[in-house]
């Protein structure tokens, strides 16, 4: 925002409350409420305003502050922005970044703790980005923000209290990118968002018991560094996708497809899955955690494919 | 406001080459030249002249499924209008888009939309966007009646109010949201008066007369570019065809669709008062006519002489990937 005054923020309760999750905590002080512009509560409003401004020449991040509440503006992403270039023969760029976060783990249940990243990997014309960390957080959101097309930017609301190292200054993660953040020789782990974390702790808990597992997070869904998935699989030998969203029509069922058209004569095994129970997400902290996959399912299932 | 000979001559036109593109649109279809569907905007014409003579080149407008009207209005070349019909490269969207989604960007035309409301926030953003740079350009968001019950329009006219956008909402009740009458619609005859629940100004105008339309955008369009806010307008109209190309319209008589066009045509209406007032000779009028339509059967056959569509590629789906 410091170098570029086309851009603006828009969302509910951004502003002196910095934020249902207080992302935007202290923009208003240092950009003042023009471009930090708390907006009411009217999802199709402000993102369509978003598209429209994207249109016309700014740069905008529109805050949904809950991933759930995207069904309220699902017209102007899916119907406008994802697709106003195409439709206009290339008339139209639409610079629009839409931050959202999702996931389970703080008891919100159903309305407010869905895995949606599919339903939008779907659309043509929109990229998807989901960080894990803290650097990649900051490194991608420059990227979404600087990129030509609409990004929905998808965080995790149990990330907000992670900590790592982020660097200062210019930083930029560029989109389509995975990372490796574990090499290792026994099988892939595909995975993104909060299930990075907990991708690393069983690959931690693999090793002491002799398994060398590699750790790719995605970091951008779309567009899909495909190179680095077969990359790896050709490897390892081996394919384990995790994620929180649930398994049925989930991205995962992409990866594996991909890897199964792709690299089939590669593979040791056949392609797993390990993602959330086909269920609304309960309430109780116990029913919570019981269906999305946890470190010990990883380690679980893990083993299975090696074993 | 009155209305010199040279603006009174080009509503006339403007109407009359709306009227012909219709009508030529329509015999194409039949000749099975268009794909698809086609929406028309004949009986309305004096909504989208009678506000876009006051639009710049560089103020924006959001367009509708019967979006025709509000392109060749904002000055669309009518070639690359049918072009686009005719599912050619040489169409404002290279054939992508068809009638519904026209658009003409270096026109600040934001496109026609196939969804109902769908133009009504993004005409807003166009806005903020003016707003933001600290320019005078305005927007306008042109929608039908069906739209006016959709949830973009309330949250869009709150949002242009409380930041006094410069924004000109213009809702066409054409009497008819697909096949359902306003009267079955609305608890209200008065669609206007939503705008005072939103905190800002709201007109009625009769459409039959462009006359009517021109002053009471041109009120709008001037206290918007002033920082004065939003205004809604509601264009009382008549639509001549169905509500697509071939609707059989059983929700409404023959009679009343004779007797409407009759009453409820703006260009015929146009010619009367052109004459009346001594801005123009019928002769001179009937000028009109016949430029307007040599002009349009170039732009056809232009269009028809161009290349079919070429095929996609992956940069017009991502500016990058």
């Amino acid at each position: 925002m410091q170098r570029d005054p086309r851009i603006l923020v828009m969302g509910e309760d951004i502003a002196e409350h910095g934020g249902a999750f207080q992302v935007t905590a202290g923009l208003l002080a240092e950009f003042g409420p023009d471009r930090i512009r708390q907006t009411p509560i009217s999802e199709i409003g402000i993102v369509g305003a978003g598209v429209g401004a994207a249109l016309t020449g700014l740069r905008p991040v529109v805050e949904l502050m809950y991933i759930d509440f995207s069904g309220l503006a699902i017209d102007q992403i899916v119907n406008q922005a994802a697709q106003n270039r195409f439709m206009f023969g290339g008339q139209a760029r639409v610079p629009l970044v839409v931050r959202t976060q999702g996931g389970s783990g703080r008891g919100n249940a159903a309305q407010h703790s869905k895995s949606l990243e599919a339903w939008f990997t779907h659309v043509a014309g929109l990229k998807v980005v989901m960080p894990a960390t803290p650097a990649d957080a900051k490194g991608l959101l420059a990227a979404a923000i600087r990129d030509d097309d609409p990004v929905m930017f998808i965080e995790h609301k149990l990330l907000y209290r992670t900590k790592g190292p982020v660097p200062e200054g210019e930083h930029v993660v560029p989109l389509g990118k995975a990372d490796v953040k574990r090499q290792g020789s026994d099988l892939t782990i595909v995975t993104w968002s909060r299930e990075v974390l907990f991708a690393l702790e069983a690959a931690a808990t693999l090793a002491a018991d002799g398994v060398d597992a590699e750790v790719i997070d995605l970091r951008s869904l779309v567009p899909l560094d495909r190179e680095a998935i077969l990359a790896s699989v050709r490897k390892t030998r081996r394919l384990l996708v995790v994620h929180e969203a649930i398994k049925r029509g989930g991205y995962g069922a992409e990866i594996a497809a991909l890897v199964a058209e792709e690299a089939f004569d590669d593979l040791d095994a056949p392609p797993r899955r390990l993602a959330g129970v086909e269920t609304p997400i309960p309430y109780a902290a116990h029913l919570e955690r019981g269906v999305v996959p946890q470190v010990e399912d990883i380690v679980r299932v893990a083993k299975e494919l090696v074993g | 406001m009155t209305i010199d000979r040279a603006t009174a001559l080009d509503l006339y036109r403007v109407m009359r080459r709306i009227r012909r593109f219709e009508q030529r649109s329509t015999t194409l279809f039949g000749e099975n030249k268009i794909w698809g569907t086609i929406h028309s905007y004949a009986g309305e014409e004096a909504i989208a002249a009678g506000v876009c003579a006051h639009l710049r080149n560089d103020d924006w407008i959001t367009s509708t499924h019967r979006g025709h009207g509000h392109c060749i209005a904002k000055r669309a070349d009518l070639g690359k209008m049918y072009a686009e019909l005719l599912g050619r490269e040489t169409g404002y969207c290279r054939g992508r888009g068809g009638s519904m989604h026209i658009a003409d960007t270096s026109k600040g035309n934001l496109g026609a939309n196939g969804i109902v409301g769908g133009g009504i926030p993004i005409a807003t953003g166009a806005a903020l966007t003016a707003r933001q740079l600290g320019t005078d350009q305005v927007a306008v968001s042109f929608f039908g009646d069906g739209a006016a019950n959709e949830g973009t329009f309330h949250e869009s006219l709150n949002l242009a109010a409380i930041w006094k956008l410069p924004v000109i909402y213009v809702c066409e009740n054409n009497q008819y949201a697909e096949s359902l009458p306003v009267g079955k619609a609305f608890a209200t005859d008065d669609i206007a008066s939503r705008a005072t629940g939103y905190g800002m100004p709201g007109v009625n105008v009769d459409a039959r007369d462009v006359r009517l339309v021109y002053a009471v955008a041109g009120e709008a369009i001037t206290l918007a570019r002033a920082g004065g806010g939003p205004t809604l307008i509601v264009a009382e109209a008549y639509r001549h065809e169905g509500h697509y190309y071939g609707d059989p319209q059983q929700y409404r008589t023959k009679e009343e669709i004779e007797l409407w066009r009759v009453t409820f045509d703006p260009i015929i209406n146009a010619r009367a008062w052109l004459t009346s007032d001594g801005l123009a000779t019928e002769a001179e009028i009937d000028a009109v006519d016949r430029e307007v339509d040599e002009e349009t059967e170039a732009a056809i056959a232009w269009a028809e002489t161009g290349p079919i569509a070429s095929p996609i590629t992956p940069e017009e789906i991502y500016a990058s990937y």
